[in-house]
């Protein structure tokens, strides 16, 4: 990951003409963008829209109707399983429920990854585990299990397992949701603490503008009515100049529409 | 909410204190000019209350003279979301018919509602269940799940074996602490439970068996009854009876709820194979310890026979140990064996399978749970079954 020869030219991740459907449902159709490495990268769009259904496309859990993602210059869809379990490796994921292993504690939930893909000594792997806890502030609560901790700390605990093989590209679903502001913001601030010291691609699907503001430098928004991506790029930019009325009114809450 | 001419909170006590009659809902209809029928609402509309049948609007515009809709409710001393229903209930009857509506005699609050109601399009192309109705298509869905459901199982058939050249290779992963507690779980834990179980067969084989061979003077043939009864049927089937309430219903809990949790996607992102994580273990793990469970399952129901056959009909201990001893070897017992190392698959497959392809809420995990077992149920009588057939085939 610290590879700093990779050439800046090609995007991270390529998602084209890409078509996610349920069954005979169209969620969103003929989606086109690109993630840039180091970028943070926000899915946006109303309730419904799709971005948890495109999250799941691009780390491997759902396959796409039609249309295909490159991770840089391999097509993730068309690789075998093999290969692309390989690849999702190198992915790190916080879930939106944390989605922590109810019957491990945190430190053994941190440590199954490590177990799994590194040749680490029992006692390596417990020292990188204290260090990812306390990267996320869970210092001391290795031998908790997820039912004894509160939800926000959860997720930090979800975030310390995601970042357990410091990965390449960190997914988050809603990482903020059902956190209170101050927590909120905490998460924002650590969310791009480690985007600076990982130099990881960050894509992070969320409702909450302070962080979309904060801490995105490049956005898509998903439009439920016309099942398509209806703006791209640096959402602070999209607020300035997109005249769309359903972006314009996402982005400032609804207090403004678009002049047309 | 909505009672604007009142003081906050003292409304609906005053509005019980008022007689019943001034109270009640009522509803006129008006026509004030040739073209428009006007809707007069007055009393108190309250959920829960007697209200007035919705006006069919189809049969009072029949003559195709009426061409609006009008609202008025000036007389309203209460409306809370029984009107809203109402009207909203009207308006769909109005526009097929073509009629416009004003709602402007409407409660203010009442046409906020409406609009926001009308706000969001209903979700379209989707086109859920919209011939569900229909006698032939709910053959033909039935006849489809039935199909996917097979195919699932084979599916996931294939997956597990795929899974066990893994383990054979060493290239499966699951850790090892899961085993042990599964094993204790499926071990000692369910001991008590079998033990119960199967001395009371035991005892019910022995009774129902004393009762007809008393007639012949034959209750010495008790031993035998029990022995066999215990050995190639009652001891197997049991045991997967038990098993399959007390740990496959377990299981499929166990899984849906990790798949509700998003635990199980937590797994396969990270590379790792849900079905050599959990489902391998299980189904290992069962398959081990169901022989055991049985041959357990085996000794206390004949010591429940033997309790009667000894205490209660006085067969002298000797030669009821001797007629048990002639009645039974080891064929039988092996096919008792052979039969519970089946159900204990059939258990641990319905289970984890159930718990694999559980949806994503709490009600999922129920269903999952219940399907579990009666699944597993039905199939161990019917393995059950095939075995009789079989081993009278070939007369073992
Ligand atoms: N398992 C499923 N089967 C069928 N349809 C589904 C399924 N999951 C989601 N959908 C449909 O797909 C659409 C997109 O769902 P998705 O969960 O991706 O939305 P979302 O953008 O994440 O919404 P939210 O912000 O509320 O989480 C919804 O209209 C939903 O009805
Ligand atoms: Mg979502």
């Amino acid at each position: 990951m610290h590879n700093k020869t990779q050439t800046k030219t090609v995007p991270h991740i390529t998602v084209s003409n890409l078509t996610m459907t349920y069954g005979d449902y169209v969620v969103i159709r003929d989606l086109d963008f690109t993630i840039n490495r180091g970028d943070v990268f926000a899915v946006m769009g109303g309730s419904g829209c799709g971005k948890s259904t495109l999250m799941r496309i691009l780390i491997g859990l759902k396959s796409p109707a039609k249309g295909s993602v490159h991770y840089q210059d391999v097509n993730f869809w068309e690789m075998s399983e093999s290969g692309r379990n390989k690849m999702m490796q190198r992915m790190g994921i916080l879930y939106q429920s944390g989605a922590l292993w109810s019957s491990l504690t945190l430190a053994e939930n941190v440590a199954l990854p490590l177990e799994q893909y590194t040749c680490l000594s029992k006692n390596g792997i417990r020292e990188f585990v204290t260090l990812k806890l306390a990267l996320v502030g869970l210092a001391g609560f290795e031998n908790y299990y997820p039912s004894e901790i509160s939800g926000g700390m959860r997720k930090r605990a979800g975030l310390a397992r995601a970042m357990a093989l410091d990965p390449d590209v960190l997914f988050f679903d809603e990482p903020s949701a059902g956190l209170d502001p101050i927590s909120a913001k905490m998460l924002d601030d650590l969310i791009i603490e480690i985007k600076e010291s990982l130099g990881a691609t960050i894509v992070i699907v969320t409702h909450e503008l302070p962080s979309i503001f904060a801490i995105a430098n490049n956005s898509i928004f998903l439009d439920t009515a016309t099942r398509t991506a209806v703006a791209a790029g640096d959402p602070k930019k999209m607020l300035k100049t997109s005249n769309n009325p359903n972006v314009i009114r996402f982005l400032t809450r609804g207090d403004k529409i678009a002049k047309q | 909410m909505h009672r604007q001419t009142y003081a906050d909170g003292i409304l609906p006590v005053k509005l019980i204190m008022l007689g019943e009659d001034m109270a009640k809902a009522k509803l006129d209809i008006l026509y004030p000019c040739p073209d428009t029928i006007k809707i007069n609402f007055s009393g108190q509309w309250q959920t829960g209350r007697q209200i007035p049948s919705r006006p069919d609007i189809e049969k009072l515009t029949q003559d195709g003279a009426i061409r609006k809709l009008q609202f008025e409710s000036n007389g309203l001393t209460f409306w809370d979301s029984s009107v809203v229903v109402f009207v909203s209930g009207i308006l769909k009857q109005c526009e097929p018919a073509g009629i416009t509506v004003d709602q402007t005699g409407l409660p203010s609050g009442a046409k906020r509602l409406l609009t926001l109601a009308s706000a969001v399009a209903p979700k379209t192309g989707a086109d859920k269940n919209s011939d569900a109705d229909q006698f032939l298509a709910r053959i033909g869905d039935k006849g489809i799940q039935v199909h996917s459901s097979i195919l699932m199982t084979f599916e996931f058939i294939g997956d597990l074996t795929l899974s066990f050249g893994r383990l054979i290779r060493g290239k499966a992963h699951f850790r090892m602490a899961d085993v042990y507690e599964l094993l204790q779980e499926c071990g000692w834990k369910a001991l008590p439970i079998v033990s119960l179980i199967s001395i009371l067969v035991g005892l019910i084989l022995a009774f129902m068996g004393a009762v007809q061979l008393r007639l012949f003077d034959a209750q010495i043939y008790v031993a035998d009854l029990v022995a066999i009864g215990m050995a190639r049927e009652m001891a197997p089937i049991m045991t997967g009876v038990i098993i399959s309430g007390r740990t496959g219903a377990a299981f499929a809990a166990n899984i849906g709820t990790m798949q509700v949790n998003e635990e199980v996607d937590a797994l396969k992102t990270l590379g790792l194979s849900p079905i050599d994580y959990l489902v391998l273990p299980r189904v290992l793990v069962l398959v081990l310890m169901m022989p055991l469970l049985c041959l357990y399952s085996d000794l206390l129901g004949l010591a429940g026979g033997m309790a009667v056959g000894i205490g209660m009909m006085d067969i002298p201990y000797i030669q009821y140990l001797e007629h048990t001893r002639q009645a039974v070897d080891i064929t039988d017992f092996s096919i008792g064996l052979v039969k519970s190392v089946l159900f204990g698959f059939i258990v641990a497959l319905s289970g984890c399978l159930q718990g694999m392809y559980c949806g994503r809420s709490a009600s999922a995990v129920g269903l999952a749970t219940t399907s579990a077992v009666v699944i597993a149920i039905v199939y161990i009588v019917v393995a059950d079954g095939l075995f009789a057939v079989i081993t009278n085939m070939i007369g073992i």
